[in-house]
């Protein structure tokens, strides 16, 4: 398994595997919803939806049978951390799933990995023999009559869209990846139908730490709309890249000088479907009021040519798209195009304001999460790096190596 | 395929169809074990899942062409993809794509004459902190240099067999 170059401390550290159910256990159901909700914690996936508000759904929700989803289909680029609480905690993420099943009422837990993580597979299925050993998982799960819960690894296939949640769903029904509408949502229609939770691979370590330490520790930290900590992975330009746990709200500035990166000229934050922040507006804050993250943090240094960062994302888009919707389908290679042309450029002001408005339709007519944030990293780039982006000659600022 | 491997494919995927169960849901675990020991989901493949699970066999098709990790045709024994993602852009990709098709003879989306090697770009393959990045099968190399691919690319020649031969004939040079 391979280390991150760089780590901070956490504070998974202060939490034993195990002790997460064993507190949740001591609960009633509707009392880990509570204390979820008082915590405030949102999703870490990136759409910051609130995760006891997601329980209660799924746990009022009539039927026997309830999923409990991981998804740890990371695909977002600059998004490492998942994979490393994986390797590092699993335990926890094995907790808070199976507390997720307690709140619920859930018998299935299923963690969706991507493709990609296949070599991580072994060791996680070895943790999950060592619970069943210990009757964490199985029938019965700590000492609870009529509480069974298991968990099981199902592999993506490399398909960034797959991390949506109902395409993801719709993947582990044997179907193409295609993103479902919603309503009607996973709480109460999702894995064949039946109410399902899904919950990034964070979402479940943080659940974890706050059965075990309390709302009012999470609640501490972070903003009033955004509280407690975030898992960051930080890559590019920059001293100290690696995984890093800040609380919410910090400061694109305050980011930065912890990793090394102060003399930044952008910073992608949220990763490809993200937005590009200047120099300019370091001091805005990370939340969800602000600007939000699944944790992907990219440090672009001074000579960066940012035409090539958005032709870089636009060409991921382009190939992951699912096709199933006209906007996202064509609108993302419309984009690329232009950016072609910008390279060269030949592209004029009215064209260039065409593709902009472009964008702004993606992001209003797409049908799901891909094609609405996929023109953000474009259009902000245009916004704020004019001399990058137009009148490009081969001697021109914007030409700068990359 | 002889058919004799017509026959081992077939009984290999009943047998993954008793482990993973007879309902659309086992479909992808199927197809991926297919991929993994056929190096692809043939046509025949394809149409014995299909009869198995009770569904038209276009229905398969369709999930095998999405997926970037399923395919009709066959690939490699060692799949090489290298992240073109854009923090491992920035740390050099470039030059080992480069490396990569001077050390293999392919280019990307290249399959080797012999079979051995299929060369493929990834999308960020969650090692952004230390990139370029690549990987071979289910393995990840991180921080790769352009000195480092022939010493990656030693151990897969050998689980060919193709070493054994190159060697000997430098050995005869
Ligand atoms: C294109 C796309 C890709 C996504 N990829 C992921 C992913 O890899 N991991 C993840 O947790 N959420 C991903 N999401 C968000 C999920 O749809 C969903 O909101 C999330 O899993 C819910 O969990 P949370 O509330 O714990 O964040 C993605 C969304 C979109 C639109
Ligand atoms: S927005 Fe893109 S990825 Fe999402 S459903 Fe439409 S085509 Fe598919
Ligand atoms: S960008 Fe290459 S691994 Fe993430």
């Amino acid at each position: 398994m391979i280390a991150p170059k760089n780590r901070g401390p956490m504070s998974y550290d202060t939490v034993k595997a195990e002790a997460g159910l064993t507190a949740a256990l001591a609960k009633t159901p509707a009392e880990v919803v509570a204390t979820l909700t008082e915590s405030g914690l949102k999703g870490r996936g990136g759409a910051g939806f609130p995760t006891g508000l997601k329980w209660k759904f799924a746990a009022e929700s009539q039927g026997q049978d309830k999923y409990v989803i991981c998804n740890a289909d990371e695909g977002e680029p600059g998004t490492f951390k998942d994979r490393f609480l994986l390797t590092d905690y699993a335990g926890l993420v094995m907790d808070g799933m199976t507390a997720g099943g307690w709140a619920i009422g859930a018998k299935h837990g299923i963690i969706y990995l991507r493709g990609e993580y296949t070599y991580m597979c072994a060791h996680l299925e070895a943790l999950l023999q060592a619970r069943r050993d210990k009757q964490l998982l199985g029938k019965n799960v700590g000492g609870h009559q009529g509480f069974d819960f298991d968990i099981e690894i199902r592999m993506g296939s490399g398909a960034y869209v797959c991390g949506e949640e109902t395409a993801l769903i719709e993947s582990l029904e044997g179907q193409r990846g295609e993103p479902r509408n919603r309503p009607p949502f996973p709480v109460d229609t999702g894995f064949m139908d039946k109410p399902s939770i899904v919950n990034n691979v964070e979402t479940f370590a943080y659940v974890a730490c706050i059965l075990v330490k309390g709302a009012d520790w999470f609640k501490k930290t972070g903003t009033a709309k955004s509280t407690g900590l975030k898992i960051f992975s930080v890559s590019g330009d920059c001293e100290r890249p690696g995984v890093y746990e800040f609380p919410m709200g910090i400061t694109v500035a305050d980011l930065l000088s912890a990793v090394g990166g102060s003399d930044a000229k952008a910073v992608q934050i949220g990763g490809a479907s993200g937005y590009c922040a200047p120099a300019a507006e370091f001091n805005r804050t990370i939340a969800y009021e602000d600007i939000a993250t699944g944790g992907s943090i990219i440090v672009f240094g001074q000579n960066r040519d940012m035409l090539k960062v958005a032709k870089n994302f636009l060409e991921f888009f382009v190939e992951e798209s699912c096709g199933q919707c006209t906007p996202c389908r064509d609108g993302n290679p419309k984009l690329l195009e232009g950016v072609e042309l910008l390279e060269k450029g030949r592209c004029s002001t009215k064209y260039l304001s065409e593709l902009c408005s472009l964008g702004e339709t993606m992001q209003l007519a797409s049908k799901c999460g891909l094609g609405q944030t996929s023109a953000n990293a474009f259009l902000s780039i245009v916004k704020h790096f004019g001399p990058d982006v137009m009148a490009r000659t081969p001697h021109c600022a914007g030409h700068r190596k990359s | 395929m002889l058919v004799n491997d017509l026959e081992r494919q077939n009984s290999d995927i009943v047998a993954w169809l008793d482990k993973y169960g007879r309902d659309r849901s086992a479909l992808l675990p199927v197809l991926q074990e297919i991929q993994k020991k056929y190096s692809c989901v043939s046509n025949q493949a394809m149409q014995v899942v299909a009869d198995h699970l009770g569904i038209h066999p276009v229905e398969v098709y369709s999930v095998v062409s999405f997926y970037a990790f399923l395919d009709d045709k066959p690939k490699g024994k060692n799949v090489i993809r290298l992240c073109r993602t854009i923090s491992c852009d920035m740390q050099g990709k470039a030059h080992i794509a480069r490396q990569l098709e001077n050390d293999l003879g392919i280019g990307f989306g290249e399959t080797s004459p012999d079979g051995q090697f299929t060369l493929e770009w990834a999308n960020c393959i969650g090692m952004c902190d230390q990139g370029p990045a690549l990987m071979v099968n289910d393995r990840v190399y991180t921080s790769v240099t352009p000195s480092m691919v022939d010493e990656i690319l030693e151990p897969c020649r050998k689980s060919c067999g193709v070493y054994a031969l190159a060697s000997k004939e430098e050995g005869q040079a």
